[in-house]
């Protein structure tokens, strides 16, 4: 099955093309450390899902690449053509001469309604490319203007154009002292937004990748490109191929449904994190050796301490003691509530990993069984050179304090009334700032009272 | 996306003449291949020009001829004549003119209600076929001084004029204020009523002080002329330098000075023209920089001034580039705002600087700055791969601060000062619609200004109450 990304805006182009550029690497890769015919197999799945080899010489990505202004898709477009190995089809991408200017109502009122044809056209023939669409992946910041904006109005036009197939909106969370001055803003409107047309929403924060760069990766003058290649890496070890813990020998047909369903039990809970384990950059990797249980309990602690990464845990923070009824107001302080967890394994021995502390009934809500909370993926080919890799993509508090902080912020601007002038002007009234305002108190209440 | 440039006045063209000069030089330096590309069409025109002056435009392939896009504006001969005698008269053709010969007399009225009522039918033709060559235009520049009567009068008169006809294309405008000792006696009446028309009718504004340049070349200058052993500057580096000059400091007394704003405005639009990890377009600045639609007054500074020649002196670490660019000797007009309050502020940084260089340094700058208590996370930042020719990397930084307003109430003063006596009121009044009341509500316009800025200091160190959030029933 298929997935038909599309990237969106500055942001969602440049990460878009690390993106393809890793799962290329990954799969060209020689350190699959599995059977031929197991790399084989795994090859052929990412190319299937990803990319289309009709005519051409190179894999050519599943995308469709959209911005207002020319210069990034330009500079996406010749960096995947001049590394010979992959390329984006040169009748995929749509853009204008003139940006959002960081203006969501311009992205969503005017961009969106404007060039909906036009887009909606090269997704459909994007889809229409695929033996069996399996769903949709889109790329964006929320800080800016064109993502942000023009994102939310194109997964709308996705949801009514494809009622029953999956989207996944890959959103990229800006640095907290700001990339842009009305960023939060842009944000309210698009979470708000996203949570009534889009499947769920995967967070990328900035703040969050800058430190596994700097603390992790050992990278001294970190740029916007390393912080992609990073971001690339994580999201290569959830959508690559692997399979379903008892769900026959071949790897998954539906990804992102396989996905959704393990993740999104309530409409109410849509917010998902992403952590992976190890990261450490690439000239270490043959100086180390990692065994499951260690990996485990590090990413089992960084669930539970709402830690970014495996350095600097906190490993005071506990679950609440099973067996004593305990109101959710008085579960311990700085503890991650989950609602669902998918795990992915990937590498030597994945077979006989225990997964038992994963299954902890402490760790979730009450309303599912353990057994439906938490899920495995697992595959023995080795991914993008870690001989052993796991990546958690969790429904829980992770987003929790983010994005009350996005909110607050957001407010406090709201209430001088500040900017607003920059998105009357294009469509967007206090009312409809206020809707947005309540969904995602609503959506901060419901994760708080987990 | 094309920014086109219109230079009003004496001041106006000869900035713009600078301008030019170097858009030309940062092109030339990046643009090795002699191909017309997406940068260069922000600012020029690529022309057929074997068979004549009114060739085609050629939209991709080799450079053929370069035309500004602009509209060179002045109710004199002189500056407009030196321009197409001097090195860049290929670079614009009569269609881009629009002169008389008599001047404004340094007064206003004649420059806003009696040109501009002339010129308005000529002035609107010829944008019009400016704009029909421009496949997306996003911005226009206008480039004038306040004190005189023609940059003044009518260079507010074309800014109301690109309202009317293009009111979605943004408008910047970049402004030369008098100083106190100003010899046009009349200037703070010229600049308040100029005042009022930017107050309305402008986008952004940049504001500039003739001392701010002054003081900037001559710190220039002492560093040249130290005499420091294995401190040779870069000539071409020097944010005074005029292309391909082989002086220290070029021949006109303004030129120095002029390139400096000339800078200012290729450092402003470097990364709507060339590639960078994080673009910030024209539109942007004006989205993220003006809370209220009045507010859009913006202080800029520049760094480096210049480069060291000499290989052997470590270049000046990238953290003092951003320390300078809140110094008041990098600004382009004289206030402080350190001691004031910021509303919003940008940095655009050129060349070779990361995420990280711009947000180390902004965590360390941040504690002394007082920003407004709604936007005390507001920078917005923007990283552009090509840094100016002579430099590893450059930084603009434009705050929206109430510090401008101490500029403006001195002028304030000064106008008044003048209309108390009626000095010199006669000279305006026996202009064709020129009232009273186009004086008092001038002086009415800029006074609500300064209250807002007012109103604003006044939450300065104040306790900070956050207002209380929406409450959800559960």
């Amino acid at each position: 099955m298929s997935i038909v990304t599309v990237q969106l805006g500055q942001c969602g182009n440049q990460i878009g093309h690390e993106v393809f550029s890793a799962l290329c690497s990954d799969i060209r890769g020689t350190h699959g450390l599995c059977s031929k015919e197991e790399n084989q197999s795994y090859q052929d799945c990412c190319k299937e899902r990803f990319f289309c080899q009709e005519e051409s010489a190179v894999p050519v990505a599943r995308a469709v690449l959209v911005d207002m202004e020319p210069k990034v898709i330009s500079q996406a477009l010749s960096m995947a053509a001049s590394s010979g190995l992959w390329s984006y089809s040169s009748r995929s991408h749509f853009c204008q001469k003139q940006g959002s200017g960081n203006n969501w109502a311009n992205g969503y009122c005017v961009h969106g309604p404007r060039h909906k044809e036009a887009i909606m056209d090269l997704v459909q023939r994007e889809a229409e490319r695929c033996d069996r669409l399996g769903g949709f992946f889109t790329i964006m910041s929320m800080a800016g203007g064109t993502g942000s904006g023009l994102g939310a109005f194109v997964t709308q036009c996705l949801r009514d154009a494809f009622p029953t197939s999956f989207i996944l909106n890959h959103v990229i969370w800006p640095y907290g002292t700001g990339e842009v001055i009305v960023q939060n803003y842009n944000s309210v409107l698009t979470l708000s937004h996203l949570y009534h047309s889009s499947d769920a929403l995967l967070v990328h924060e900035n703040d969050v990748i800058h430190k596994i760069c700097a603390q992790l990766m050992n990278i001294k003058q970190i740029s916007f490109r390393d912080v992609n290649q990073v971001l690339a890496h994580q999201l290569g070890s959830v959508f690559q191929p692997a399979q379903p813990a008892g769900g026959g020998s071949g790897y998954s047909r539906n990804p992102l449904g396989d996905l959704m369903e393990s993740l999104v039990p309530h409409p109410e809970f849509r917010m998902l994190g992403l952590r992976n384990i190890p990261q450490m950059p690439e000239s270490s990797l043959p100086y180390s050796t990692f065994s499951w249980p260690g990996l485990l309990k590090h990413l089992r602690q960084m669930l539970i301490a709402n830690a970014p990464m495996e350095e600097g845990i906190d490993w005071q923070v506990r679950p609440p003691q099973p067996g004593s009824s305990i109101p959710s107001t008085n579960k311990p302080l700085h503890f991650n509530t989950s609602i669902a967890n998918l795990l992915i394994l990937r590498g030597k021995d994945v077979h006989s990993v225990d997964l038992g502390s994963f299954q902890d009934p402490s760790l979730y809500t009450s309303w599912l069984n353990p057994q439906d909370a938490f899920n495995a993926w697992k595959t023995p080919r080795a991914f993008n050179k870690y001989e052993k890799s796991a990546a958690l993509v969790s429904n829980s508090q992770f987003l929790l304090k983010p994005l009350d902080s996005i909110v607050g912020k957001a407010w406090n601007m709201f209430a001088s009334k500040a900017y607003l002038h920059q998105y009357t002007k294009f469509g967007i009234q206090e009312e409809d700032f206020l809707d947005c305002f309540t969904t995602l108190e609503q959506v901060i209440s419901s994760y708080t009272n987990l | 996306a094309v920014s086109l440039p219109f230079a009003v006045g004496q001041c106006g063209n000869q900035v713009g003449c600078r301008f030019w000069d170097l858009a030309l030089r940062e092109h030339a330096a990046v643009n090795k291949k002699g191909i017309y590309d997406e940068a260069l069409s922000s600012f020029f025109r690529n022309v057929d020009t074997r068979s004549g002056d009114n060739g085609p435009d050629i939209y991709k392939g080799k450079i053929c001829s370069l035309k500004a896009r602009a509209l060179l504006i002045d109710m004199e001969e002189g500056v407009v004549n030196e321009i197409l005698q001097g090195p860049l008269r290929d670079v614009f053709d009569s269609k881009q003119l629009i002169t008389d010969v008599s001047g404004s007399g340094n007064n206003w009225a004649v420059g806003h209600k009696i040109y501009g009522c002339q010129y308005r039918e000529n002035i609107v033709e010829k944008l019009r076929k400016t704009a029909e060559h421009c496949d997306c235009l996003q911005c226009f520049f206008i480039i004038h001084s306040m004190g005189g009567g023609t940059g003044s009068g009518l260079g507010t008169f074309v800014l109301n004029l690109l309202e009317e006809e293009f009111p979605e294309v943004y408008r910047f405008v970049t402004s030369v204020y008098p100083s106190g000792e100003d010899d046009v006696i009349t200037s703070p009446y010229n600049s308040v009523l100029a005042m009022k028309e930017l107050n309305e009718h402008a986008d952004c504004v940049l504001p500039i002080e003739n001392e701010s340049l002054f003081e900037i070349v001559n710190k220039i200058h002492q560093m040249i002329n130290s005499g420091k052993l294995g401190s040779t500057v870069k000539q071409n580096s020097l944010v005074t330098s005029s292309a391909g000059s082989a002086k220290t400091l070029p021949e006109k007394p303004f030129d120095a000075m002029n390139n400096i704003v000339a800078n200012l405005l290729l450092n402003l639009t470097s990364s709507a023209r060339f590639e960078g990890s994080l673009n910030m377009d024209l539109n942007e600045i004006s989205m993220n920089l003006v809370p209220f639609p009045r507010l859009h007054y913006l202080v800029s500074s520049l760094t480096p001034l210049y480069t060291l020649a000499d290989v052997n002196v470590p270049s000046r670490r990238l953290d003092q580039m951003f320390s300078d660019a809140f110094s008041r000797d990098h600004q382009l007009i004289q206030a402080d705002p350190k001691h004031s309050l910021y509303l919003a502020c940008a940095l655009l940084v050129r060349g070779n600087v990361q995420v990280s260089d711009l947000r180390r340094n902004i965590e360390r700058l941040k504690p002394s700055l007082h920003f407004v208590s709604w936007n005390q996370e507001g920078w917005k930042t923007g990283l552009c791969s090509v840094p100016p020719v002579g430099h590893s990397h450059s930084l603009l930084a434009l705050a929206n601060n109430t510090c401008v307003k101490p500029t403006f109430i001195e002028l304030k003063d000064r106008f008044m000062k003048l209309y108390k006596k009626k000095a010199h009121l006669h000279h305006y009044l026996q202009i064709d619609g020129m009232e009273q009341s186009c004086f008092s509500e001038a002086i009415s316009s800029l006074s609500d200004l300064i209250e807002e800025y007012n109103e604003l200091d006044a939450t300065k160190g104040g306790p900070r109450i956050d207002p209380s959030r929406l409450k959800i029933a559960v």
